[in-house]
């Protein structure tokens, strides 16, 4: 940090601006003048958060695809589908047992496995030719996305929050000052916020695994020069399965979340898969801090984008892409090829 | 990708003192005889929607196989070009939304349609050639996955959800074109000089330059071509050609809405294209013709055998899984390995038995 600061000076200076003015609004009450400007406080702390969150669930998909790209090279387009089938297998565990808490380790084991079988079976065979795998990927997507269209139909599901974390909780965030003086907490859904604090936690997590463990070497090896690695003595194929396996897992219990605080549905896949690219192209391939600030930034665009220019929202998505292609096409946090 | 254009084994000499058209196979000839003829005893349906839509699927996969095959750039976008120059069409010229459409001549919107979407295609390979390989894949994928959110959101330009409905081609020289029998006859020509065009580019030295960049995009370089150039502008050519399918395909509907390009027909896009193969322009037409036949005759075939009708995707999505699985270069390889296994088949003594 103290490094980017002293090669950059003057973006450190907006930056650290920007920052401020942003803490500035969550955290002051608003003038009378600028709630004229941009309307009630309260609207925008809740497309804020609803960013925030809407973030975190983009990243537990991006991250175990950037996971995987950026170790394997392999291109999994069929991760959207591995998000869906989590979700609808989460909906049936918690419909059958009652228990939300219990459809994630399910979920993680089984779309885990899927996963072993996908990297054994299907990229082992196929290991640097990204076309092919793409193809691949995308007629098992079209395959999966029609058998789970076959079982689970065309409506859509929701999967039900546990009462302890149904209704909503009080943040010490001030959502707007009564005429009295008296002031008002902005009130949030508990299940939200909960979701927020374990995508933090599962990140810092996996920053912790890559960094610090021995597991988490062989895989930055692995990433910097797959070859050295393998000839070294690390059975290679071993690390492979097992990241692969992680990555969809998280994509499974994504699909739990998403499925929590939106629905799930036919199409859902695809707009995951979408979503993941975009993430990692702004944020950079094979970069999990990248991962992070890319979907902060993407599900930001999102809903500030409905909230204030509701026609227009997708388009900023795609302008932040535009512009972090035009200016530097390895992502944010990419490194050059 | 293995060298693409010589199918035929030419000798030395063969070929070089002989008129065009007698370079041309036997077999080409009679394919075209057989597609001039065939209105004569084929029906309304057949002429209409299965090889209507041939030709049109086609050309806009011929332009993904100009791209792919030609340029080793596998573009996702061309749905939305061909989709963009139908909104044109429909936006410019006449439609049922009278309010959004402008009802200019024909000869007016049809330059304007392809103009339009040959820039979009254009900026769009301006960002997407920054990139390589798989990277362009999924930039493609994601602008066309925009393109598809902003349409249905925006209803000033585009109406929206609901799109533009009763948009036909103009009654030109006292012809209803969308009669099956001209609408056949229109489209199949299209598909014929886009066909013809793709292969006189892939001749020309701008085509040459752009199978080298494809090869060898330093080399290229250091011969002193300028590679970001030679690929944007396969892009604007690969725009024109899905451009005029999309105007076809906006007059086969008489309609147009977001899910024209929504993401499974950018990925049906590319199916036709890699069932077909990529590596000659012959192959998107091929696998037009399999995914029309397999999309209109299998809801048939399934419903015969027990299934119900709707699974005809997991039997697309299985057929194109197993054929990348096995024959990544589609229908087009295939038969060039059978061929080879013919011509390898014979005595190599007496060079008997064999082709």
């Amino acid at each position: 940090m103290p490094g980017f600061v002293g090669r950059h000076p003057f973006w450190s200076l907006v930056i650290a601006v920007l920052a401020a003015l942003l803490l500035w609004l969550v955290f002051a009450p608003w003038p009378p003048g600028l709630e004229q400007m941009l309307g009630r406080k309260r609207v925008f702390l809740n497309a804020l958060f609803g960013g925030i969150t809407l973030g975190a669930l983009y990243f537990l998909v991006a991250s175990g695809f950037t996971l995987i790209f950026g170790l394997m090279r392999n291109v999994n387009l069929a991760h959207g589908s591995l998000y869906l089938f989590g979700g609808y297998l989460g909906f049936e565990i918690s419909e059958a047992t009652g228990s939300w808490l219990l459809a994630f380790p399910v979920v993680f084991i089984v779309v885990g496995l899927l996963g072993l079988l996908l990297q054994h079976f299907v990229f082992r065979r196929m290991e640097g030719e990204e076309l092919r795998q793409t193809m691949v990927t995308i007629g098992l997507s079209v395959v999966l996305a029609d058998l789970m269209l076959w079982w689970w139909g065309g409506q859509s599901y929701t999967i039900f929050a546990p009462d302890w974390l149904s209704g909503p909780t009080t943040l010490p965030i001030i959502s707007s000052v009564r005429e009295g003086g008296e002031i008002v907490y902005l009130r949030y859904p508990a299940v939200r916020m909960a979701i927020l604090v374990a995508a933090i936690v599962i990140g810092v997590g996996m920053w912790l695994l890559l960094n610090r463990t021995r597991v988490g070497m062989l895989i930055r090896a692995g990433v910097d020069d797959r070859e050295m690695l393998a000839a070294s003595g690390v059975r290679i194929q071993y690390v492979f399965l097992a990241v692969f396996a992680f990555g969809a897992g998280l994509a499974g219990i994504a699909g739990i979340v998403g499925g929590t605080f939106q629905s799930l549905s036919p199409g859902e896949d695809t707009r995951f898969l979408l979503a993941s690219l975009v993430v990692v192209i702004v944020g950079g391939m094979g970069s999990i801090p990248g991962a992070a600030i890319g979907a902060l930034v993407i599900g930001l665009s999102e809903q500030l984008g409905l909230v204030y220019a509701p026609t227009y929202s997708v388009v900023f998505t795609f302008l932040i892409m535009a512009a972090v292609l035009a200016f530097r096409p390895q992502g944010l946090l990419g490194r050059a090829r | 990708m293995a060298v693409f254009d010589t199918t035929e084994p030419q000798t030395a000499g063969a070929g070089a003192d002989r008129a065009w058209w007698e370079r041309i196979p036997a077999a080409w000839w009679a394919l075209l005889a057989l597609l001039v003829v065939l209105p004569a005893f084929a029906n309304d349906f057949v002429l209409f929607q299965v090889m209507g839509w041939t030709f049109i699927l086609g050309m806009i996969a011929l332009s993904l196989m100009f791209l792919a095959g030609y340029g080793g750039m596998v573009s996702l976008i061309q749905m939305s070009v061909a989709a963009l120059a139908g909104y044109m069409v429909a936006i410019f010229g006449t439609s049922g939304m009278a309010e959004l459409s402008m009802g200019l001549p024909w000869w007016v919107y049809i330059p304007v349609a392809i103009v339009i979407a040959a820039i979009f295609g254009t900026i769009v390979g301006a960002l997407a050639v920054r990139t390589e390989g798989i990277y362009t894949i999924m930039i493609t994928l994601a602008i066309a996955s925009a393109f598809f959110y902003f349409t249905r959101q925006n209803y000033a330009i585009f109406n929206g959800y609901s799109g533009f409905n009763l948009v036909v081609p103009p009654q030109l020289f006292g012809v209803d074109w969308r009669q099956p029998v001209p609408f056949y006859y229109l489209t199949g020509a299209m598909a014929l000089v886009c066909y013809l065009a793709v292969i006189y580019v892939s001749r020309a030295p701008f085509g040459l330059v752009l199978q080298g960049i494809r090869d060898n995009p330093r080399r290229m370089a250091a011969l002193g071509y300028n590679v970001t150039a030679h690929r944007i502008a396969a892009y604007t050519f690969a725009s024109v050609i899905a451009a005029l399918g999309g105007i076809l395909l906006v007059w086969q509907n008489a309609q147009i809405a977001p899910g024209t390009a929504g993401i499974p027909a950018v990925i049906d896009i590319l199916v036709i294209a890699v069932i077909g193969g990529i590596g000659r322009p012959i192959g998107p037409f091929i696998g037009a013709l399999i995914y029309v036949l397999l999309r209109t005759f299998s809801p048939d075939v399934l419903t015969a055998i027990g299934f119900e009708g709707e699974r005809f995707k997991l039997l697309v999505g299985l057929g194109f899984l197993a054929l990348v699985f096995w024959s990544p270069d589609g229908v087009l390889g295939m038969w060039d390995r059978w061929r080879a296994g013919r011509a390898r088949a014979g005595d190599p003594l007496t060079g008997k038995g064999g082709q």
